[in-house]
């Protein structure tokens, strides 16, 4: 169980995030959704650590996370961002062996892990030896995805994973993205602007508006029992026809 | 073994009584230089010591302290200069009496060599006859004359602030020019009045007339030799050499030395060879390239190579530790680039200048740290910039992945930031072989040498004999460099082909 405690975060004079309260059980999917700068990567990133909350806590099981413990705690969650976020001046093998070469893992047991990542994520082997300006975006994020679960972490943070990919590319890897998760079984925190993405994906959503969330539930939740106007806004503004859930299949 | 030991030390003390030296310095104008070769010659003739000119260190201010420290045993001075500059005396003293306040100082002055080369005031022959200007009082009726003066003659007391106020002259204070560039100035009429020497060689030249002195304002400017006072009994033999000096050069004949060498175009030894009897051929007069590559070229090379290499190196050592600290520690951030970017304001020579009494010594050292210093800002400001440039994302995915500050930096900060690093690398050392060059005027060497004596004698070949290389050895970093980039710099950051 991962969990928020009436966290806040006051970011710039034009944006906080209101006292608030999460929780994420294990091995669910789940996704935060709403428009651009409603707070939802921000919640990631404090999930990651990498902003610390003005009050409030960030828990994962019974274990605070605090500057003392969050190194520890980063090495048992993978986390992706919109670009892949991957190091231009390593190789790809390298990008995905980082961590575990600075633990000093074996050679060996690297050289198994990646073969078994480059089967899940489904990425040829003879692009290991490339740079990542050597890949094409959907390729970049399958390695992205291979370095965030290099240490088998139980926890997948992913921020906007696919957002910047081309729609036929995007289709293919949420599709297999979906799949990974299915087989893996891992807790998976996801953000995403795109609601037929986050249908896609989720068991629940959360929609989150200004720093505050709007409603939490399931696609159907949302669409038939609304807690708020603006659920049904957003759902609607986003209801093209092409990108309904039920084309992706 | 002991007894090995003993031999050595027996050795290298017999060696060190062999190699008994004078080092002879000189400033930076034609002639200083003719005197300091003559002295350094005669001193040689002696045999009692190797003898080594370091010449043109500068103004009397770098000479002087070169002495004091014992940088150099001697160098031609005047009385004058003595008694104002460095004494700062109010009253006129005759060599005994400078003798009696030099003392104090360790130093001594002696053998007046037979002339006395005042400061005067001259304009074009033509325009003064033209507006009845014959001495230096007529001056302030024609307010309206154009100044040219070295910087020297401006800032010394008994240049032009004490000349304007014994005559009270209605003129402002002009911009310092060199010279060397002085009489190209006064010929192309952009200024119309000029500092001279009594002695020098392009009055006669450029046609010009030398103002009367009608105050006496300019005190007498004998050529005498300022040494160590222990110089005597150090080398007795080498000073009855040069005691034979005493006398030996009239106005004239120091006029003719001068010509000599700045308008026949002989080198500075080989005027002073002629002086002294000796028959020596030189390459100057020679054509561009054989000036170029004249025997002093390799060490000149050397030299040139050795300030910009140390420096640079020094410069990255501590350089690219400091844009690290300004990066990671907020509070050092402004202090350390606010200093680094001070220092790079200082002019180059007058930071040579004040770095000498720092030291207590001219030559390579204080170079080296001046050229140290320049080569900061780049380094430290590309490191800074090229660590805080890194993309948020990719910053923050290192920290996300678990990796800790010190191998963040190592494995992904540093590399990421390198092509701003290396670039900065480049820029000083390409800014490092330029202001070495100004090295030369503090007797560090290298191919300013070339460009200080170019200056003094108005010798645009011998100029371009010393910038041609500086300018090539700096085009020639700039491509190691740049062959440096593809090899040092991660192959996924290297542009593709």
């Amino acid at each position: 169980m991962i969990r928020l405690e009436n966290v806040s975060k006051t970011l710039n004079p034009r944006f906080t995030l209101a006292p608030l309260s999460l929780d994420f059980e294990n091995a669910t999917t789940t996704v935060l959704i709403g428009p651009s700068g409603c707070g939802k990567s921000t919640v990631l990133r404090l999930l990651a650590g990498l902003v610390a909350p003005d009050s409030g806590s960030v828990k994962f099981g019974e274990e605070v996370l605090q500057p003392r413990n969050a190194h520890e705690l980063r090495l048992r969650m993978g986390y992706v961002i919109q670009e892949g976020g991957l190091f231009p001046h390593l190789s790809v093998e390298a990008n995905v062996a980082l961590a575990a070469r600075y633990l000093d893992r074996s050679e060996d047991e690297i050289r198994k892990r990646l073969d078994q990542l480059c089967d899940l994520v489904d990425l040829p082997y003879s692009l290991l030896a490339r740079y990542p300006r050597e890949l094409s975006g959907g390729q970049r994020q399958r390695v992205a995805l291979m370095r965030a679960l290099m240490l088998d972490p139980w926890l997948l943070l992913l921020d906007e994973p696919l957002g910047a990919l081309d729609p036929v590319t995007r289709r293919g890897l949420q599709k297999d993205l979906k799949e990974i998760f299915a087989r893996l079984g891992k807790t998976v925190i996801m953000v995403t602007h795109d609601m037929g993405e986050a249908a896609h994906f989720a068991g629940e959503l959360v929609l989150m508006r200004d720093g505050k969330v709007v409603q939490r539930g399931t696609l159907d939740d949302l669409l038939k029992r609304p807690e708020h106007p603006y659920v049904t806004e957003f759902i609607s503004a986003q209801r093209a026809p092409l990108d309904c859930p039920g084309s992706v299949a | 073994m002991k007894a090995l030991l003993a031999a050595l030390a027996l050795g290298l003390c017999g060696s060190a009584f062999a190699a008994q030296t004078l080092t002879v310095g000189s400033k930076r104008f034609t002639e200083s230089y003719i005197l300091g070769e003559i002295v350094t010659l005669t001193a040689k003739g002696a045999g009692e010591a190797a003898a080594t000119h370091r010449p043109g260190l500068g103004n009397t201010g770098i000479v002087y302290s070169a002495l004091k420290n014992g940088e150099i045993d001697v160098y031609p001075e005047y009385t004058g200069t003595i008694e104002r500059e460095i004494l700062k005396s109010n009253q006129p003293l005759d060599l005994e009496g400078l003798n009696r306040a030099l003392l104090p100082l360790g130093l001594a002055a002696g053998v007046p060599l037979g002339f006395n080369n005042t400061y005067a005031l001259a304009m074009g022959e033509e325009r003064a006859q033209a507006l009845g200007i014959r001495a230096v009082s007529d001056l302030v009726k024609h307010p309206d004359l154009v100044f040219g003066l070295s910087q020297e003659f401006i800032g010394r007391a008994d240049g032009w602030p004490g000349l304007k106020k014994a005559y009270a002259l209605p003129h402002a204070t002009p911009h310092g020019l060199d010279h060397g560039l002085a009489y190209e100035a006064i010929a192309a009429s952009q200024v119309d009045v000029i500092d001279a020497y009594t002695t020098d060689a392009k009055i006669g030249r450029y046609k010009l007339r030398v103002l009367t002195d009608d105050r006496k304002f300019f005190p007498v400017y004998d050529a005498v030799l300022l040494f160590r006072a222990d110089l005597p009994q150090r080398l007795p033999r080498t000073w009855s050499a040069l005691s034979s000096l005493h006398g030996a050069l009239d106005e004239r004949r120091m006029i003719a030395l001068n010509a000599e060498a700045e308008l026949n175009g002989k080198s500075f030894s080989e005027v002073a060879n002629g002086f002294l009897g000796a028959r020596q051929t030189n390459a100057r007069g020679d054509g561009f390239l054989a000036r170029l590559f004249a025997p002093d070229f390799g060490r000149l090379l050397f030299e040139h190579v050795m300030l910009v290499a140390v420096s640079l190196f020094v410069a990255i050592a501590i350089g690219i530790p400091l844009g690290i600290l300004a990066y990671r520690v907020p509070a050092a951030r402004q202090g350390i680039l606010a200093v680094v970017g001070v220092i790079q304001t200082v002019p180059s020579l007058a930071l040579f200048a004040f770095l000498i009494p720092l030291f207590g010594k001219i030559g390579t050292i204080p170079a080296l740290t001046a050229l140290f210093l320049y080569a900061l800002l780049p380094i430290v400001r590309n490191t800074y910039s090229g660590l805080t440039d890194i993309a948020p994302g990719l910053r923050e995915s290192a920290i996300a992945l678990g990796l800790p500050a010190g191998y963040r930096l190592r494995v992904i900060e540093l590399p990421l930031a390198s092509r701003a690093i290396l670039a900065g690398v480049k820029t000083s050392a390409v800014i490092n072989v330029g202001t070495a060059t100004i090295a030369a005027f503090i007797g560090a060497g290298g191919f300013g040498e070339r460009i200080a004596q170019g200056l003094a004698l108005n010798d645009n070949a011998a100029l371009l004999a010393g910038a041609v290389p500086a300018a090539a050895l700096a085009l020639l970093v700039h491509g190691g460099f740049e062959l440096l980039d593809r090899w040092l710099l991660p192959a996924g950051l290297r542009t593709p082909d």
